[in-house]
């Protein structure tokens, strides 16, 4: 009965012609609320599973209360987020504009792939938390290092993406377009990007939730505001329910900004998704 | 046909030609001493068993290959790279896609010069050369949809308009049709024939298709297995346009019976590999 979630078909056009369209529970309804139902039933599991053991508030928070702190605490709350979410915008943009041009190079020339690529796995091999002490050293504390951090550790999805979508564009089309007495940059305009479009989008999607954990780590160690800051403060005053509260925050900005690039790539890549042919 | 009377002034000369694939020990002759000529305006066909380098001729002659010995001339120059008086269809119709079928057909008008100079001042013009053509095919109506919202021969049609839309005066066809069914097949001999009695462009059509080659063809040559050469010639000399009975009249059957019987031969010839 149901469509699986895996067969793509193109928006309003095939969806779900069997299924009863009409009603408040029909199936496609009750598809689109079911990941809201499910986090508000696992939240309701754990407050009640909290209540029946008696855990004490300083192990682990009932849900109740850290949302009750996030209410009142809201105007404090509001300026660590605001400042997280700048930080990890403005490092992942960078990143992405590294990551774009740095792409294009290692997937267009075979010289350029050989000498940068093992250094780019080596770079992205280390933790990213262990550059941070240097950024200290040489940017201080606060919004630098945590933007460099989110920049750093946002650049090698994209990089990886955008290589391996150049280089894998099918020879055919090249040809078509060599064979025309093509450029290299005019092959590159017209076939090599867009063809890697739904490499790259596939790519913000890991990055963003990346930058999230760049920004995050620089401001645990190396910062006076920001959410991550703010979290280890907390910590230190045993005020675990302020601490689970900055985890909610950070989850909730980290699949917002996941949607936004979710339906970005829909709309740029609509010609790439999987589909039943239309025709014979 | 006038042929013969264009004899002196080959548009494509090709000269004792072959091609080697790769170097040293693993490399692999698909070409050797391969010779003929094409006149301007004429169609010709290479028919012959599969591997024996009808594809690679298609590469050699649009320049995306160079030749490993011999001499190939297109228009009296040696071939050194692409050249924009040629148009290409392959096999497998590939388009781009993310374009619409109408943006597919224009992109030789963005790329090849001096089209692309003035794509932007002349694109209504262009855009209406585009939609003659898809007409031309059947394919109007179908100019705002999607190469992926395409049937096979529908993309094959689109794919020969594309070949066509900056009027080369060379059009190099491989294997155009071979992965239609017989019917769309057919019909698209017919819709070549017109494209082509319109335009006259030279045409090289790579096939394996005997009565296709007989059909479309002034002149159809035979391949022999790799290494590939010219094993035998034959003029067809029917009048144009050609209706399609004509495939079950005698004088054609006898046509290909005698192309069949040196495909065979080519076959047969069990060509020892000459590796180095």
């Amino acid at each position: 009965m149901s469509t699986g979630p895996l067969v793509k078909t193109k928006p309003a056009e095939k969806a779900d012609e069997f299924a009863p369209q009409e009603g408040l529970f029909s199936e496609r309804n009750l598809r689109r609320a079911s990941p809201y139902l499910f986090t508000l039933f696992l939240f309701v599991v754990w407050e009640l599973g909290c209540l029946a053991f008696d855990v004490a508030e300083y192990v682990l928070p009932r849900p109740t209360q850290f949302f009750e702190i996030l209410l009142t605490r809201a105007p404090d709350l509001w300026g660590h987020s605001v400042q997280t979410l700048y930080t990890t915008v403005l490092g992942f943009a960078l990143g992405v504009v590294t990551g774009v041009i740095i792409g294009i190079a290692v997937g267009s020339s075979k010289l350029v792939y050989a000498a940068a690529y093992p250094l780019l796995v080596g770079f992205n091999s280390i933790p990213k938390v262990a550059i941070v002490p240097i950024l200290v050293i040489w940017f201080g504390i606060g919004t630098v290092p945590a933007v460099i951090t989110s920049l750093v550790i946002s650049l090698f999805p994209v990089v990886a993406n955008v290589a391996t979508g150049l280089a894998t564009t099918q020879a055919e089309l090249e040809d078509i377009l060599r064979a025309l007495g093509a450029s290299k940059w005019d092959t590159l305009v017209h076939v090599g990007l867009p063809s890697s479009l739904p490499y790259f989008f596939a790519s913000l999607k890991i990055s963003i939730s990346l930058a999230f954990v760049g920004t995050v780590v620089s401001e645990t160690i190396a910062a006076n505001t920001g959410i991550g800051s703010m979290m280890i403060v907390a910590s230190s005053n045993f005020d675990v329910p302020l601490v689970f509260a900055g985890l909610v925050i950070l989850a909730v900005m980290g699949v917002a900004l996941y949607a936004v690039f979710a339906v970005l790539e829909q709309r740029m890549t609509f010609w790439a998704q999987t589909r039943p042919d239309e025709m014979g | 046909m006038d042929a013969e009377a264009q004899s002196n002034s080959h548009l494509i000369d090709i000269d004792d030609v072959s091609l080697r694939y790769g170097v040293g020990e693993g490399s692999t002759l698909a070409l050797a001493g391969t010779s003929f000529q094409v006149s301007e305006g004429e169609f010709i066909s290479l028919v012959g068993p599969s591997g024996c380098g009808k594809s690679t001729i298609v590469k050699l002659v649009s320049g995306l290959m160079p030749v490993t010995g011999g001499r190939l001339t297109v228009d009296g120059q040696p071939v050194t790279g692409p050249l924009s008086i040629v148009g290409i269809a392959f096999q497998n119709p590939v388009m781009l896609p993310w374009l619409s079928t109408l943006d597919n057909v224009l992109l030789p008008l963005k790329i090849v010069r001096p089209h692309r100079d003035h794509f932007r001042q002349r694109k209504e013009e262009f855009r209406d050369r585009a939609r003659a053509l898809l007409k031309v095919v059947g394919l109007d109506g179908f100019e705002q949809k999607f190469p992926w919202q395409l049937s096979g021969g529908m993309r094959q049609r689109a794919s020969l308009c594309r070949a066509l839309i900056h009027e080369p005066r060379l059009l190099l066809l491989d294997e155009p049709f071979a992965s239609l069914d017989a019917f769309t097949r057919e019909e698209l001999w017919g819709v070549l024939q017109d494209l082509w009695l319109e335009k006259k462009p030279t045409i090289i059509m790579i096939t394996h298709e005997l009565r296709e080659a007989v059909y479309l063809s002034d002149k159809v040559y035979v391949m022999s297995a790799r290494p590939g050469r010219i094993l035998y010639e034959r003029d067809v000399r029917f009048d144009r346009p050609r209706p399609l009975e004509i495939t079950f009249d005698d004088a054609f059957v006898e046509v290909a019976q005698d192309l069949r019987q040196y495909i065979q031969l080519g076959r047969n010839e069990t060509s020892a590999e000459a590796g180095p």
